[in-house]
């Protein structure tokens, strides 16, 4: 056994992270639609909760539309305000 | 002018007809106000989120008008006066929703199946 072979106590990374995006600047749509549901559902958990940035990856300008669009869709009753398994 | 779109919840016991007299109403208000109706889509009997009224179905209507903005708070007053109005949300709309609309309108793609996808 060779004598400088490193032992670590813990198995290092080796796969990558994949970078987030924004989905809305990549496919270039400017405006998010309060009356299409089932786009809706794809920014909320089960409990129709809107999903933080950090899992959606949109960029702040977008998330703002997303979570204005998801209110204006729960006060025509489109969405739920809380319920459970949505999806 | 500014480009508005109009949806309402009226109740479900309106007869068929009773549905299209409110809906002509409310577009003869906004062209009586010197608006224009761009767009109209009835979507019917759906069922709601959660109960409004203690019904738990409604009779949607979509209207895209174009209005001057003094206008909007004559109508506001008489959809809050009807009492077939279960609930409305008027928006206003930015150019990108302009073309968002037309494009939905006409089946061209808006960009939201490549979204739907990913």
């Amino acid at each position: 056994m060779a004598k400088n072979e490193i032992k670590y106590l813990t198995a290092i990374k080796t796969d990558k992270r994949v970078k987030k995006f924004c989905r809305f600047k990549k496919y270039g749509m400017r405006y998010v639609d309060y009356k299409d549901i089932e786009f809706l559902k794809k920014f909320l958990n089960d409990q129709g909760k809107l999903l933080p940035r950090r899992l959606s990856g949109n960029s702040l300008k977008y998330q703002r539309k997303v979570s204005d669009a998801v209110k204006k869709a729960r006060q025509m009753a489109l969405l739920p305000y809380v319920t459970d398994l949505l999806k | 002018m500014n480009n508005y779109e109009l949806m309402v919840i009226f109740t479900p016991v309106l007869s068929e007809d009773d549905f299209k007299v409110a809906q002509k109403k409310f577009a003869k208000l906004v062209v009586d106000n010197g608006g224009s109706v761009v767009a109209e889509n009835a979507w019917g009997l759906k069922a709601l989120a959660y109960p409004i009224q203690k019904k738990t179905t409604g009779l949607y209507w979509v209207m895209e008008f174009t209005a001057a903005p003094e206008s909007m708070e004559r109508l506001k007053i008489q959809l809050l006066r009807d009492e077939s109005v279960l609930r409305h949300l008027c928006t206003k709309l930015d150019k990108y929703a302009v073309e968002y609309n037309a494009r939905k309108k006409s089946g061209v793609k808006t960009g939201n199946e490549k979204m739907m996808e990913s």
